[in-house]
């Protein structure tokens, strides 16, 4: 792992502000930012380890451990809210006996819920691994993981 | 049936996306392809007409004609039905430019939306694209400042504040390195317009950015587009690709000797990074934290430098206002809000929409003529306009007209125009714990009020809901709002209020405390 970290680092050279970019890189790359990089980006940007990890631990996005084979996100925003998406979110919860911001133990699923995907015209919408959908209930929601095998 | 190739577009924006557009431009080739039909299919902008999406629409020689809401399974009754000659049938929607929702809007920054291959220079340059840049290129710095504030035209990111004195201030301040940065961090809920902007009008983004290059004397520009938008970001930066290789970016715009080269950069999930100075921060590789003004952003910005930090639609107008004239823009709007704004109509709305309207046009107008009242067919109880930091405006107060200042003396917000739709089954002590709850979790940590507060906010507000000293709690509930809305370092803790303390003053029974009169009506 090690090697494949230090070639995403020659990939990006110096760049300004590169932290980011390389965090999405690296995260692109193996799903998540395994600890062991921490020191190799820090080192590569001369930064400390804790301004790294600072910023890892900081965004929502990153995640410092794999999360499960796939992603479903729900929207809980506002304008979600308003078409029944605490209900989805619930009902998401028990259909894959999965809470909120966790992997289930198998390692199948990872449900998290996002303030807004920026589909809030047809609410309520959510993102199942990379792709979007809107107009869902819960009907719609058991259709879509039926066919994705959970 | 002629052998002539017929045009059918097919939305790419993420929400026609998101509920099917790909499956429907997947059944047309197929279907067209076995019935032996010569089809061109365009992967257009939405026309932000959502509840109509996935719209398909055909050329024809009396103009494009509409069909919507486009199931995959619809394609073959479709084509049946002769819609390549544009043929009846009950999803036929007419010319698309005669539909009400839209032949009643006044698009400005929109007028390309959903008409265009959103990557194609060609089309781009055939519907008055770069027609801005390249009467900018004939002016100086000064000139174009002064048409920008001229035209009236105020930060379309929520805080209003006029594009040309910022940019005036970054004009006139001397440096090595100055730097246009746009905000496209979009992260309001109800808000979808930047969305749409970069995924359906790129180049309107690149030429109005590029603008303000030449305007201030800046070369090197960012945008920072939240990582929810991955469509928006490969789109985004396939047209920068594009542009760049046809001289519109890069060591020299259109051959004039200015440099200006512009990057992406991805955002990683943080509300507060739509603030612009925890923005600054996130683009420097550090932890999206608000810093302390002054000094201004357009003094000492990114990486030090003057920097003009502006939203989407804010670059996005100046293309126009550079090839229209000030003027123009500036005899759209009422009192000090001048040109349009896109509305953003979302949640429980029947015609969830983008509505680009002058500013004057009222929340009623907006609600019902466009919107045509509930999705769910109740009663309409609250309105939040202006993000998750917006206030909730009950019916009584859907007359004033949609204009920063009327809306800041009811207490209110436009914000980035996002409207966001709630019927009467919302609980609106509920939606006020959630906006504190969002606050608790978005919170960059900097000041105490917006750290701290919103944590306690949740608490008081749970104690309200059960109960518990509730006359008291209510006390303390506005005593902390206070502290929030005058000690917060930024907007995040300085607004959550609004929506917590609109919906505690209109709807108190739902804090179980005694009703008022004009809480709810149709």
């Amino acid at each position: 792992m090690d090697d494949l970290i230090r070639e995403l680092l020659a990939a990006h050279p110096a760049q300004d502000g590169a932290l980011l970019p390389i965090l999405h890189a690296v995260q692109e790359r193996l799903g998540h930012v395994p600890p062991a990089a921490v020191p190799l980006i820090a080192e590569h940007l001369n930064l400390s380890r804790a301004e790294v990890h600072g910023v890892l631990s900081y965004y929502h996005f990153f995640r410092s451990t794999p999360p499960g084979r796939q992603v479903l996100q729900v929207c809980r925003a506002e304008a979600c809210q308003s078409r029944g998406a605490e209900a989805l979110l619930a009902h998401a919860e028990q259909r894959l006996s999965c809470a909120s911001h966790s992997t289930r133990a198998d390692g199948a699923v990872t449900l998290e819920p996002v303030y807004c995907l920026g589909l809030c015209a047809l609410s309520p919408a959510l993102q199942l691994n990379d792709r979007l959908h809107a107009r869902m209930t819960p009907a719609k929601l058991d259709a879509l993981l039926a066919k994705e095998g959970l | 049936m002629s052998a002539a190739v017929t045009k059918i577009f097919v939305p790419r924006d993420s929400a026609a996306l998101a509920v099917g557009a790909d499956d429907v431009a997947a059944a047309l080739q197929r279907e067209a392809a076995q019935r032996g039909l010569a089809i061109e299919l365009v992967r257009n902008g939405s026309r932000g007409l959502f509840w109509l999406e996935p719209l398909v629409e055909v050329a024809t020689p009396a103009g494009r004609i509409a069909y919507g809401p486009v199931a995959p399974e619809d394609v073959p009754a479709l084509l049946d039905a002769g819609l390549l000659a544009g043929g009846a049938h009950a999803l036929r929607q007419g010319a698309t430019d005669d539909i009400p929702y839209l032949a009643r809007q006044e698009r400005l920054t929109f007028a390309r939306m959903g008409i265009t291959d959103p990557l194609s220079l060609a089309d781009y340059e055939a519907h008055q694209g770069w027609a801005g840049l390249r009467r900018a290129l004939a002016l100086d710095g000064a000139a174009i400042v002064q048409e920008v504030t001229q035209s009236g035209l105020r930060g379309r990111g929520g805080a209003a504040f006029p594009a040309g004195i910022k940019w005036r201030t970054v004009q006139q301040t001397a440096a090595e390195q100055k730097y246009i940065v746009c905000n496209a961090d979009e992260g309001d809920s109800g808000t979808y317009s930047d969305r749409m902007t970069l995924e359906g009008d790129p180049f309107m983004l690149i030429e109005g950015m590029a603008i303000a290059a030449l305007a201030v004397g800046a070369t090197r520009g960012y945008i920072y587009i939240r990582s929810e938008y991955p469509h928006a970001i490969a789109t985004m930066q396939e047209a920068i690709r594009r542009a760049s290789a046809a001289g519109f970016l890069g060591a020299s715009i259109c051959g004039s000797g200015h440099a200006f080269e512009l990057e992406v950069r991805k955002g990683a999930g943080s509300y507060v990074c739509g603030e612009e100075t925890a923005m600054l921060e996130s683009i420097e590789g550090k932890r999206g934290v608000v810093r302390a003004k002054p000094p201004l952003p357009a003094i000492e910005g990114l990486f030090g430098q003057p920097t003009v930090i502006n939203n989407v639609i804010t670059f996005a107008t100046a293309p126009l206002i550079l090839a229209r004239g000030a003027q123009f823009y500036r005899d759209y709007g009422m009192g000090r809000s001048h040109g349009t704004l896109p509305f953003q109509l979302a949640g429980n709305i029947k015609h969830g929409g983008l509505v680009e309207k002058a500013f004057g046009l009222t929340l009623r107008e907006l609600l019902i003529d466009f919107g045509g009242g509930s999705a769910s067919g109740r009663p309409i109880k609250a309105v939040q306009v202006g993000g998750p930091l917006g206030a909730y405006i009950p019916a009584s107060q859907w007359d004033v007209p949609l204009d920063y200042e009327a809306y800041a003396a009811m207490g209110a917000v436009l914000g980035h125009g996002g409207i966001v739709v709630h019927d009467d089954t919302a609980d609106m002590a509920q939606l006020a714990r959630y906006a504190m709850e969002f606050c608790a979790i978005e919170s960059c940590g900097k000041c105490t009020p917006c750290r701290i507060g919103s944590t306690r906010g949740v608490e008081v507000i749970d104690r309200i809901k059960a109960d518990q000293q509730r006359e008291q709690q209510v006390v303390l509930l506005r005593d902390l709002c206070d502290t929030m809305l005058h000690g917060s370092l930024c907007a995040m803790g300085g607004m959550t209020p609004y929506p917590v303390l609109s919906a505690l003053n209109h709807y108190p029974q739902d804090f179980g405390l005694a009703a008022v009169q004009e809480a709810s009506a149709s």
